[in-house]
């Protein structure tokens, strides 16, 4: 091991350990432990935990208690967070690949063409900043389903980056290569998939990434608002019990899997990247 | 028994002025002749047979000349179809049967003795103390024991739970009196037909207050105050501008009204963003519990025995599954007044407490049910009747409900108060229903209120209106 990585990862460990410190010291448990309560006192909870910003412990437990147990099912509005996740992911990559499947080939349509790419983006720059809880009254009027709509959300949220990247890419393919494809006599079909795919698909990938991020980013808004299932419910139910033990857990989870759906698509695309 | 009268209704074929004891000539000479084959045989088709023949009848003011041309113009089916689509003929028809069985079964229990449509259904509802007969229906078997299987759903707040309702993803819903008048009349959202066959509950709401208010209990002192109501239209917004309106406030100018849905207002009372809020608990409750605030009044003081939340679906749901209706009705109305009961309410507050349900401490939500509670100055206060549960949606109430909306500009056009009230309000409805359960139901629809302690007249509501000197400036 160099002696950086050494460095990197005391850093890190340090980073995590002053977390812990400040966290537990700056926050209380919320116990009201009192004894020999009077009936007023009684009444007003002095017996039970205050709603309270919860320590780093606390949210371990928390995280202990609710990992063992994902998958549990009391009925419509209390599954555990295995479950919920899954809801919320299956949600993201339905709306997400809906968008991959129509942004990427509209967007070398785009790309392609300089009139149409200018014509269309005034559209898109109006259209890519809309917030997802700004479309959902209107999707629900019109879908008329719940979970049609946060699919839909998720895909009208995702599908600017893709395209506006899918387009640059193909865009900014070199002429020198392109004028290659013209002297070997390849035909466009030869030329879009043979050249022009392979050399824009980093620029791609990164469209692809930032949509990623955008999605998860969505179906939390998205979940909180219409309720029934998800990781967004799932918050927002416990911040209706003003719990937030459970409310730091999940926001601890949501981070996660978003690292996880992240890595996944720059993984992937390292296999497509070049050097020149 | 070849009845004439009972012949098919929808021909211009047939005669239906001939009755069984009809003295007419033809009629004593042909009687033992078989008028048509299309005469019903069983039991239960004879009822159906005669409800659609006397709706038929009366509609050409008993005139069968008249309605065998009209048929002739138009057309056998034409003329069904026409009747099917206005009229919820099925439901007439089984409610009819359903009578007929009542009376033979010596007016016992109906349940098994019709088919239900549709017995698995999703019912919404937003996690609060007045939907308390929805929840503990599911908990205590209350939709079991009338063969339903339910899956209560909860919802952010009222206007997905209206969206939902119209998606049909929910056959019915909490919701809050107001909102299917508005619905109905089409204001805040699409008009469409809903009907409330039942309010949840009466009282039970509160009006909230920051602990730093705690000096400035005459609203007076409330001037530039921010208050939270949980919807437009709610009788949370309308008992807070009446109230604050009593003390001189133009609830338009002198304060900030806005909508919070429930579960936020205790973090928002928390952060400043609203000195204080007229809320359904556990939320008032739950704001002393934390140490945030305090009550300042419950809302029966305002009104005793105002209506708030009701139970609703679309028209179209009952229309189509009749059976499956009646069913739910009763189960709502059966829980309802299960709930009412005093010594019900603590095994009530554990069974709706859980994450599934309300996801609150237990103790909060059995202060709010069983009244005795914490005030958040430091006093224990016993109203038992804090909040109450009575199905009976009043025609009066629906008016007052009216009458308010016209008062604060939520309604421009002039209306019928009575009507719409009537149309959605189906206390009739309620009253057979409690009957058949075996609960008295008042013998009128309308009554006079007293809303705090000023008369309210429901055969006058315009001059109500025109009573009150803070208004909407229209």
């Amino acid at each position: 091991m160099s002696k950086e990585n050494i460095q990197t990862i005391t850093l890190s460990l340090l980073i995590l350990f002053l977390i812990f410190f400040v966290g537990e010291l700056a926050t209380t448990n919320g116990e009201r432990n009192k004894k020999d309560l009077s009936e007023y006192e009684q009444l007003m909870g002095l017996g039970e935990p205050q709603a309270h910003v919860p320590g780093p412990i606390e949210v371990l437990k928390l995280a202990v208690k609710e990992l063992s147990h994902p998958f549990y099912d009391n009925g419509p509005n209390d599954k555990g967070i295995g479950t919920q996740l899954f809801y919320s992911i299956l949600r993201v990559l339905a709306g997400y690949l809906l968008a991959v499947v129509i942004a990427i080939p509209i967007g070398f349509l785009i790309g392609m063409s300089p009139v149409f790419y200018n014509a269309l983006q005034p559209y898109i720059q109006v259209l890519k900043p809309i917030s997802p809880l700004a479309w959902m009254p209107l999707a629900l009027f019109i879908i008329k389903d719940s979970i049609l709509s946060s699919v839909f959300v998720i895909f009208i949220c995702s599908i600017w980056p893709i395209l506006l990247n899918t387009a640059f890419g193909v865009m900014s393919v070199k002429k020198d290569w392109l004028n290659v494809s013209k002297t070997l006599e390849m035909g466009p079909f030869e030329t879009a998939f043979k050249i022009i795919l392979p050399a824009a698909l980093p620029t791609i990938f990164t469209g692809l990434r930032i949509s990623m991020g955008i999605s998860w980013l969505v179906i939390v808004a998205a979940e909180m608002l219409v309720g029934g299932t998800g990781i967004g419910y799932y918050v927002w139910n416990e911040w209706n019990n003003l719990d937030l033990t459970s409310v730091v857990f999940s926001i601890l989870m949501i981070g996660i899997v978003g690292m996880g759906l992240d890595l996944l698509i720059s993984q992937t695309s390292k296999y497509f990247m070049y050097q020149e | 028994m070849p009845y004439n009268s009972l012949d098919n209704p929808y021909s211009d074929q047939s005669d239906l002025s001939h009755g069984a004891g009809c003295s007419c000539n033809s009629c004593s000479t042909q009687r033992k002749i078989v008028a048509s084959e299309n005469l019903p045989d069983s039991e239960e088709t004879i009822v159906n047979r005669f409800v659609e023949t006397a709706i038929v009848k009366s509609l050409f003011k008993g005139n069968d000349l008249n309605r065998r041309r009209f048929i002739q113009a138009v057309g056998e089916k034409t003329f069904k179809a026409a009747l099917f689509s206005v009229l919820p003929m099925g439901l007439i028809q089984s409610c009819a049967n359903d009578k007929k069985k009542q009376v033979e079964n010596g007016g016992g229990s109906q349940k098994a003795a019709t088919k239900l449509e549709k017995t698995k259904l999703n019912i919404g509802f937003v996690p609060i103390t007045c939907a308390t007969p929805i929840i503990m229906s599911k908990p205590m078997g209350f939709y079991e024991k009338y063969g339903l299987d339910v899956d209560v759903i909860k919802t952010a707040g009222w206007a997905v739970a209206r969206d939902k309702s119209l998606n049909k993803e929910y056959d019915a819903s909490h919701m809050l009196t107001p909102m299917p008048l508005a619905m109905t009349l089409g204001s805040g959202s699409m008009a469409a037909p809903y009907i409330m066959p039942a309010v949840e509950n009466i009282n039970g709401q509160a009006i909230c207050l920051h602990l730093k208010h705690k000096n400035k209990r005459d609203p007076k002192q409330w001037k530039g105050f921010k208050f939270g109501v949980p919807f437009e239209y709610s009788m949370h917004n309308f008992l807070l501008r009446y109230y604050v309106a009593e003390f001189g406030l133009d609830p338009d100018k002198d304060i900030q009204i806005r909508v919070v849905p429930p579960p936020e207002m205790v973090a928002n009372l928390r952060a400043g963003n609203l000195d204080g809020y007229l809320s359904p608990d556990p939320f008032n409750q739950r704001a002393v519990f934390e140490n945030i605030g305090f009550l300042h009044m419950l809302t029966k003081d305002i009104w005793e025995g105002h209506p708030c939340c009701a139970f609703a679906c679309s028209e179209e749901f009952a229309k189509t599954n009749p059976n499956t209706y009646a069913a739910l009705f009763s189960a709502i109305i059966d829980a309802t007044q299960f709930s009412s009961k005093q010594e019900n309410r603590q095994s009530i507050s554990e069974a709706i407490s859980p994450k599934n349900y309300l996801n609150q401490p237990t103790s909060v939500v059995a202060q709010v049910l069983t009244g005795k509670y914490a005030d958040g100055l430091g006093n224990v206060i016993n109203a038992p009747d804090r909040i109450d549960f009575d199905p009976f949606p009043w025609h009066s109430m629906g008016v007052w409900i009216l009458t308010q909306m016209k008062r604060w500009g939520y309604v421009k056009k002039d209306i019928d108060f009575k009507a719409i009230a009537e149309q959605v309000y189906l206390a009739t409805d309620c009253g057979n229903k409690m009957k058949e359960l075996g609960y008295t139901p008042p013998t009128t629809t309308y009554k006079k209120h007293y809303i705090m302690g000023k008369e309210f007249d429901p055969s006058k509501p315009n001059e109500y209106i025109d009573s009150f000197a803070i208004k909407a400036t229209t």
